[in-house]
């Protein structure tokens, strides 16, 4: 199956559009100018048409979520659009990639959300980790302050300090507003109490850029791209053990053996593939067999069991130990942990102990039965979603590699001698932390 | 260099949110650029000051984030991806590299060097990903670890098979 043309980067010829004028010799700024004069009612329903659905992770469809934010006149409160560039599932590398190189695209589309919701006050949450995007992003900026086209509307790039939990919505608000950031329950959602508790849209990078193109080409030309229910183009993140890691924007629905082996140019070092986790490291593994039958869309991706998350495909090869990949996804998932709720808190760290315990060969029968009890306590009853993405994850490589579990208790120790891809993998979590000689600290901090 | 004064940029900063509360982190973030890549204790009163909040509350959100320093780092920091992506395209060995060439364990400080490992950087299809002062290098691999400290020392690189002259 061959990609088609570009939607996201169109236009970039494989480089990077970051001078306003060749952006705008491509086209620029006329979706922004051809939304402005409709209504905002006629925007939404052009999104509507499109079925663009969110790209961060949820799928949730972009026009409605813009539809559930009060009209002015309803709440009287500004009314606030958040963009989360705080791209952090592990696997996933596409914001960062479209700020880099269509960042007018993207930010012609903030505005041109900030219309559908009638918000004069447009916050990017970036990573703190990104910080030639976040330049890139200020330079955009003042090309588009020159030329006024902000127009009344203040952007503020907001950098983020290092927390995937950050990247979960309300989590989010709370940093932006100079938290923690702890995770919300919800209701109320952000469309009502948002940023400030005011009426709020969140949307992820990717959706915000792609609106821009539904402007251009209108909902229903969109709607033709990609097949039903996951309409459109979307850039996949593919990493691991093959040939040719990179982003590679494609149409949904596009057969994921072919995004290994053809566009990818298959697993490296002459091994063979042994699994895949489809969409950034808190969605269900495949296994090789059930890789090679799936396409990348919603619909075919919840048949098998597993879920298009971040649209991150990571490809793992036949060296790699399931038993020390769960330690290791358990580790990041414990050590991101923000603790306001105690499944979570507890439970990663149980599950990362009890996983280390199996890998390090001290494992018995009973240890299997308790790693899946402590899962079973943490999935469906965390606070949001990071609790139950580790229990998720690590349950699948047990479900699905249960031999390679067992082998870990009856050969004592891991079966892969010393051999694994991931063996001995120090994370940031089982890091020692050592002050420099003569550089105690004065007094006050020791955390 | 900016010329205003660590109180006057964070005043500047915090005119930019219709909150005053939301200025913390972009303030700590100023904070820690000025006081040598890390947080001294002066550091949390200042921008207590500045924002009309306690310096307990402004630990509080240090803290809580991995960016944010509590302790003396050395002047280059070296960060080694190790989450799965760099890990299964050889992150520890990049890792261990870097360790035997520096003579320091992951999580180590010195003057000269902090290395420690961090969770995904975002460039999982470029792996390994190494952040050295936050600028990130795609691709490394553990051969090539001797060539870029001795850049980051500044001191020539010699190929090993190669006679010194
Ligand atoms: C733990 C966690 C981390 C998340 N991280 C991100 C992220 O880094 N970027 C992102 O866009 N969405 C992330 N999300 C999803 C957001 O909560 C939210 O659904 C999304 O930003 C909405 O945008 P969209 O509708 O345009 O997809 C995360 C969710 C959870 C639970
Ligand atoms: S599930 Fe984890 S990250 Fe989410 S609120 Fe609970 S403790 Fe925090
Ligand atoms: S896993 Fe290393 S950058 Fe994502």
């Amino acid at each position: 199956m061959s990609p088609t043309p570009e939607i996201v980067f169109a236009g970039t010829n494989g480089g990077a559009l970051t001078e306003i004028a060749d952006y705008e010799a491509v086209g620029g700024f006329q979706a922004l100018a051809k939304s402005r004069a409709l209504t905002p009612d006629d925007v939404i329903a052009e999104l509507n048409a499109s079925n663009l659905r969110g790209r961060g992770g949820a799928f949730f469809p972009t026009g409605r979520k813009w539809s559930f934010v009060p009209k002015p006149d309803k709440i009287d409160k500004p009314h606030y659009l958040v963009i989360n560039a705080d791209e952090s599932e592990p696997g996933t590398f596409k914001d960062r990639e479209i700020m880099l190189r269509v960042p007018f695209r993207f930010l012609e589309g903030s505005l041109i959300a900030a219309h559908a919701i009638e918000s004069k006050h447009i916050f990017i949450y970036i990573r703190g980790e990104y910080e030639v995007e976040f330049e890139v992003l200020v330079a955009a900026l003042e090309q588009m302050r020159a030329k006024d086209l902000l127009g009344a509307v203040t952007i503020v790039v907001h950098r983020g300090a290092g927390a995937y939990i950050c990247g979960e919505e309300t989590a989010l608000l709370e940093s932006l507003e100079g938290r923690r950031g702890l995770p919300r329950t919800k209701p109320p959602f952000p469309a009502i109490a948002g940023l400030y508790a005011s009426p709020t849209a969140v949307n992820n990078v990717e959706s915000i850029t792609s609106a821009t193109t539904v402007m251009e080409i209108g909902g229903a030309e969109y709607a033709k791209l990609g097949v039903e229910n996951s309409t459109g183009t979307r850039v996949f993140s593919l990493s691991g053990n093959v040939v040719n890691g990179g982003n590679y924007e494609l149409p949904h629905g596009y057969p994921l053996r072919d995004l290994i082996n053809e566009l990818g140019g298959g697993i490296a070092d002459g091994r063979s593939l042994k699994a895949v986790i489809p969409g950034g490291s808190s969605t269900v593994i495949l296994t090789a067999d059930e890789a090679n039958t799936v396409t990348l869309d919603f619909d075919s991706l919840v048949g098998a069991g597993t879920a298009i998350g971040s649209a991150a495909v990571i490809a793992l090869d036949d060296r790699c130990c399931m038993v020390q990949l769960a330690v290791r996804v358990s580790q990041f998932y414990e050590h991101e942990s923000c603790g306001k709720c105690t499944p979570c808190r507890v439970g990663t760290k149980w599950l990362t102990s009890i996983l280390q315990k199996i890998e390090d060969g001290r494992g018995t029968q009973a240890d299997m039965n308790l790693l899946v009890s402590v899962a079973e306590r943490i999935n469906g009853k965390c606070l949001c979603p990071l609790g139950d993405s580790d229990a998720i994850a690590v349950m699948s490589y047990f479900d699905k590699f249960r031999d390679e579990f067992q082998a870990h208790i009856d050969e004592g120790g891991c079966p892969f001698h010393g051999e694994s891809s991931l063996d001995h993998l120090l994370a940031p979590v089982a890091m020692h932390i050592a002050l420099p000689e003569g550089k105690a600290i004065d007094g006050l901090i020791n955390v | 260099m900016s010329t205003l004064s660590l109180y006057d940029e964070i005043q500047e900063i915090r005119a930019r949110y219709p909150e005053s509360l939301s200025a913390v982190m972009p303030a700590l973030q100023l904070a820690q650029e000025r006081s040598g890549g890390w947080l001294p204790e002066q550091a949390f009163r200042d921008v207590a000051d500045a924002l009309d909040l306690t310096p307990a509350y402004c630990l509080s959100i240090a803290s809580f984030y991995d960016m944010f320093r509590l302790e003396p780092i050395g002047e280059t920091v070296i960060e080694v991806c190790t989450n799965i992506s760099c890990g299964l395209k050889g992150a520890q060995q990049v890792l261990e590299a870097f360790e035997s060439e520096l003579g320091l364990k992951a999580g180590d400080t010195t003057d000269e060097f902090t290395l420690r490992t961090v969770e995904c950087l975002g460039g999982c299809g470029w792996a390994t990903i190494v952040a050295v002062n936050n600028r990130h290098r795609l691709h490394v691999q553990a051969g090539d670890v001797p060539r870029i400290v001795a850049e980051l020392r500044g001191s020539e690189w010699k190929e090993p098979d190669e006679p010194d002259a």
